[in-house]
């Protein structure tokens, strides 16, 4: 069975992905995670799941054009510069 | 090539990455399996020459950072062979195409290592002329080798640092060991000049055209050159080439390294390829019972 394992770096960090081991059983995922990822002292927590647990998303299609969850929708420069003009601030630069 | 090939070359020419689950040319997936495989191999077989040294090792600590290199190369090709499997061929293949011979391992693991300078300039200038190729490997264009890569690089630096350590404690030490040393190199300087391949320039490479390794040949030997020599040079050692200079160009110019003896010893026929293939050979088919008990335990 594949194992992915994910690691923290440090305390507060996300968990990243490290990689995958194979192993018969959740027994020896944990050991050979930890012989793996944890031996040096580079990880202060590992998650170990079994591969068909974690599922994938890997499109996001945006029919409606939501653009007020983009940056894109909120065009301040234009809108700002209109503001300054209309109250005498706009500076020479 | 079709129209999908020729933009997915386009697309890890500019810079991208592939991940397991896109789709890829079916050349571009073989070529993949060939040079990880390889990689996994020289893991494996990289460990048997200073293997032979755990037991001689001049003291306790020295063995101990040995047998820790040992491991970590191993874990290695744990690592990589993953990285293959995903990609479709079975780690159990592997090993078996690497003990019939069938797949090749690194030209530097074919060699004997006859005494503890050996062990050193193994550790110090074999690792950091593999560091040079794995550093490069970073940029892969397949995702999930470039990352393994990562942890991989950082583990091969602290070899690096067990090797100088070992090397900068004989040159201190004396007439004896520093022969010993200087010895060792004279043995190693033509494998280590082979390490990086043939110089075939990097456009007529389909391991660079297809993006999985981001240099060329003799640009890895250069760089290998140009971060080893001064070091070598300054303990008083001597490179044994008379040729070896840097140019007005700041290009290392050398003695052509010796192709013939590459092409043979990867082949099959290094001093020392039998005897380890064999030792794999036999330590899989003495453990096949402690694999068939755990995993009939575990399930």
């Amino acid at each position: 069975m594949i194992y992915e394992v994910f690691r923290q770096e440090r305390k507060g960090q996300p968990f990243a992905h490290a990689g995958s081991v194979e192993a018969p059983n959740d027994e020896y995922a944990e050991w050979y995670a930890r012989e793996q990822f944890g031996r040096r002292g580079e990880s202060v927590a590992l998650w170990f799941v079994p591969r068909e647990a974690v599922h994938e998303i890997d499109e996001f299609v945006d029919e409606l054009e939501r653009n007020y969850h983009r940056v894109d929708g909120y065009p301040l420069k234009e809108k700002l510069k209109e503001a300054r003009e209309r109250a005498g601030t706009q500076t020479t630069k | 090539m079709d129209a999908r090939e020729q933009q997915f070359l386009e697309y890890v020419q500019s810079g991208g990455q592939v991940e397991t689950s896109d789709w890829m040319p079916d050349d571009y997936r073989a070529k993949l399996i060939k040079f990880i495989e390889m990689h996994g191999n020289s893991e494996l077989m990289g460990v048997l020459p200073e293997r032979e040294w755990i037991l001689r090792a001049p003291t306790l600590q020295r063995k101990l950072a040995l047998t820790a290199k040992v491991q970590d190369e191993v874990g290695h090709s744990q690592l990589i062979y993953r990285v293959v499997e995903d990609l479709g061929k079975p780690r159990d293949a592997c090993l078996e195409d690497l003990i019939s011979g069938k797949s090749k391992f690194h030209n530097v693991f074919h060699y004997p290592t006859k005494t503890w300078g050996d062990v050193g300039v193994i550790a110090w200038l074999v690792d950091a002329a593999a560091i040079i190729s794995q550093k490069a490997l970073l940029k892969c264009s397949y995702a999930p080798y470039a990352r393994i890569m990562k942890k991989i690089c950082w583990e091969e630096s602290f070899h690096i640092l067990h090797g100088r350590d070992v090397i900068l404690t004989m040159m201190n030490g004396t007439d004896e060991q520093r022969e010993l040393v200087q010895e060792a190199l004279n043995r190693w300087w033509g494998p280590l000049m082979q390490f990086h391949g043939n110089p075939i320039p990097a456009e007529d490479d389909p391991m660079y055209i297809w993006r999985i390794k981001s240099q060329g040949n003799g640009e890895a030997r250069q760089q290998f050159l140009d971060g080893y020599v001064p070091q070598i040079w300054e303990l008083g050692l001597t490179v044994p080439d008379p040729k070896l200079r840097k140019n007005e160009d700041e290009v290392w110019e050398f003695t052509e390294p010796d192709w013939d003896e590459l092409k043979h010893v990867v082949t099959g026929h290094g001093p020392r390829t039998q005897e380890r293939l064999d030792l794999r050979r036999t330590t899989r088919d003495e453990t096949e019972w402690v694999r068939r008990t755990v995993l009939a335990q575990a399930a």
